[in-house]
């Protein structure tokens, strides 16, 4: 019986790391055929659910030669849009290109070009670009490409940590430093409640409260990036303060005493005494912070618009790796769906460094 | 100049507490007040097809109660076994960290993979695949409760039960779970609140239904994910039994989450 027990529960927590493996190995395999039709390339491609047919496809019909025009035109560009029947807005994305934010994007995209020079491009309108595809059924290709969305996640993940570090730096502070306990107490209670609440419901608040709000202020659509930004960066804003007013609380009261007994202002205590000594747990917490927010769904889902287009401007709606999935998973079928999987899987290993570092690095001596 | 700094720091700060705080309210307040304009009897006893809210409330309530039955034992016998049987080795330690790390993992990213191995081979969403999801968010959480709250227990008194010739396994469940029960009890019962508001692993795992179902090898009922999809349609009166679904919702997850703050008080006093 006892040795019974024993191995049962060794078995229990050899579990956790048999769930850990399985879902890489599961991820790796149904993202297999993705990874092998586009590869690395996938990391850099911004085009989603594009269908390219070869040059030979000239018999095709008036819309293939429409097309023939863009690709003349933009030969050292690659559409990006799946935004349909608007090949006039391709043109002015593509003449953008130079303009994105982030520089492996432009950098990257020109690699390519070889690739794409002499075929031509064609937006697949949700099967509404049927007819071409009939007459050359097998010449046809689906591109999947997952830069829209890795670039979604980052910037809305950045625009979130903008927003709410300083905010919920503020809050610890004034938790641990400035208010007497008998407003600390319950307002540190509420803090800690709100991390409780799902966050469907920041997004749903977002969707209908804060997205026209902000867009009254900004301009812009009520569901964009600037929105699912500061949303995300609001629903951590909990999680991170409480985590940063504890490890703030860490400091003895013996090295604040003497500083204050040295004539320290309270601004000096805190910046001189209290950040360094909580210096880990601070960044550390921060890191968690980041890390929830990379590979939450649910707020962002409501308020970030879902189109794999390049926000130009923080009012533009994008894309995120969690909301593609949480919209296309349930209809995709074949190579989109395995797309998804190496979508899940590149979120899943930029999660799991991201709060591996954290654990390890930061807040390994807290215990 | 230093004590003007000094007061600026600390009203800028005093500043940034004041807007989270008036973000966070507003966002209480507003739920509070769609949710109970909404709120009336005809929700309770009416499923999604009649614009009711019953069959989602109950569906919702069994995945997460499949999933403590399935992730509650795993969790907590691995909690066990990082707290008494492993005697501070590296294997535990790697386990441990390996289950803090898989409590932030991306709930989506469960969903995909619950997906890849049960609805995929099945060939439909079903409750069951629901209920896994959230186990496996739950597992994790489990874990660290345990391994924290067995940690609480003092030494002595497993010496004590192992001086009179009590077995391991003996001593454990009779002695030291039982002086940890309380704390146990209100790990696992915030671990619920945390898996029961849960939408993501839920969207293409168990779908949702509109009707009332107890059978989980079809699509179940879901809240979180009716408020998803209800919560964008365009006619108003759908969205506001969204509002009452997310206000319900949230109701649940605050009164629990007070409940285990106030147990733990009282077990402190």
């Amino acid at each position: 019986m006892e040795a019974f027990f024993k191995r049962l529960s060794a078995l229990s927590a050899t579990t956790i790391l048999l769930i850990l493996t399985s879902i890489f190995v599961v991820l790796f395999l149904y993202a297999k055929p993705a990874i092998e039709a586009y590869g690395l390339k996938f990391l850099v491609d911004p085009r989603w659910d594009v269908v390219i047919t070869p040059q030979k496809a000239t018999s095709a019909p008036k819309k293939t030669e429409n097309l023939g025009g863009v690709n003349v035109d933009n030969e050292d560009d690659i559409p990006t849009v799946n935004i349909p029947k608007q090949n006039q807005k391709i043109n002015v994305q593509e003449d953008d290109l130079g303009d994105i934010p982030t520089p492996a994007s432009t950098t990257k995209v020109n690699t390519q070009d070889d690739d794409l020079a002499g075929v031509n491009v064609q937006e697949e309108d949700l099967g509404i670009s049927a007819p071409t595809q009939n007459t050359q059924p097998q010449k046809q290709k689906v591109i999947y490409g997952g830069l829209v969305p890795i670039v979604g996640t980052i910037l809305s993940t950045a625009l979130a940590m903008i927003f709410a570090v300083p905010i919920a730096m503020g809050i610890a502070i004034f938790l641990s430093e400035i208010a007497p306990p008998f407003i600390s107490k319950p307002v540190g209670i509420a803090i800690e409640l709100l991390a409780a609440i799902p966050s469907i419901i920041y997004g749903m608040w977002g969707l209908f409260y804060f997205g026209p709000f902000i867009s009254h202020i900004f301009g812009g659509g009520s569901v964009s990036l600037l929105v699912a930004g500061l949303v995300l960066g609001i629903m951590i804003i909990p999680f991170m303060a409480s985590l940063t007013r504890d490890s703030m609380k860490t400091t003895p009261d013996v090295l604040k005493e003497s500083a204050y007994a040295m004539g320290a202002t309270k601004f000096e205590v805190i910046k001189d005494v209290i950040f360094p000594y909580a210096k880990k747990g601070i960044i550390g917490s921060m890191i968690l912070a980041l890390g929830r927010a990379l590979g939450e769904t649910m707020a962002v889902a409501f308020v970030i618009g879902g189109v794999f287009t390049f926000p130009h401007k923080l009012t533009d709606p994008t894309v995120s790796i969690p909301v593609v999935l949480a919209n296309n998973f349930a209809e995709s079928s074949g190579m989109s769906l395995s797309a998804l999987f190496y979508l899940a899987l590149i979120l899943f290993v930029i999660s799991f460094i991201v709060i591996s570092f954290a654990k390890f690095y930061f807040l390994r001596d807290k215990k | 100049m230093r004590l003007i700094i000094n007061k600026i720091v600390l009203l800028l700060s005093t500043l940034a507490a004041i807007l989270g705080l008036v973000f966070l309210f507003w966002i209480l307040i507003t739920l509070t007040i769609k949710g109970i304009s909404a709120i009336n009897l005809h929700i309770f006893t009416n499923d999604l097809v009649n614009n009711g809210l019953r069959n989602l409330l109950v569906g919702q309530f069994v995945l997460a109660f499949i999933a403590v039955i399935i992730g509650v034992p795993i969790g907590m016998v691995a909690g066990i076994y990082l707290q008494e049987y492993s005697f501070g080795n590296k294997y535990a330690e790697f386990i441990r960290n390996l289950s803090d790390v898989m409590m932030s993992a991306p709930s989506i990213v469960i969903g995909t993979f619950v997906y890849a191995i049960i609805v995929s081979p099945v060939g439909h969403m079903n409750g069951w695949a629901g209920a896994i999801a959230l186990a496996i968010m739950m597992i994790p959480i489990v874990v660290r409760t345990t391994d924290d709250m067995l940690g609480l227990v003092p030494k002595e008194l497993r010496e004590a039960g192992v001086a009179i010739g009590a077995p391991k396994y003996k001593v454990i469940f009779d002695i030291v779970i039982k002086a940890a029960k309380v704390g146990i009890m209100t790990g696992l019962l915030l671990a619920f609140a945390r898996i029961v508001g849960e939408t993501a692993p839920l969207l293409f795992t168990s779908g949702n239904s509109e009707y009332f179902t107890l059978n989980l090898n079809h699509e179940f009922p879901s809240l979180t994910v009716a408020i998803y999809t209800l919560a964008t349609m365009p006619d108003k009166s759908l969205v506001d039994i969204a509002w009452a679904g997310a206000f319900l919702l949230t109701l649940f997850v605050l009164i629990i989450n007070l409940l285990g703050r106030f147990v733990i008080k009282e077990k402190k006093k």
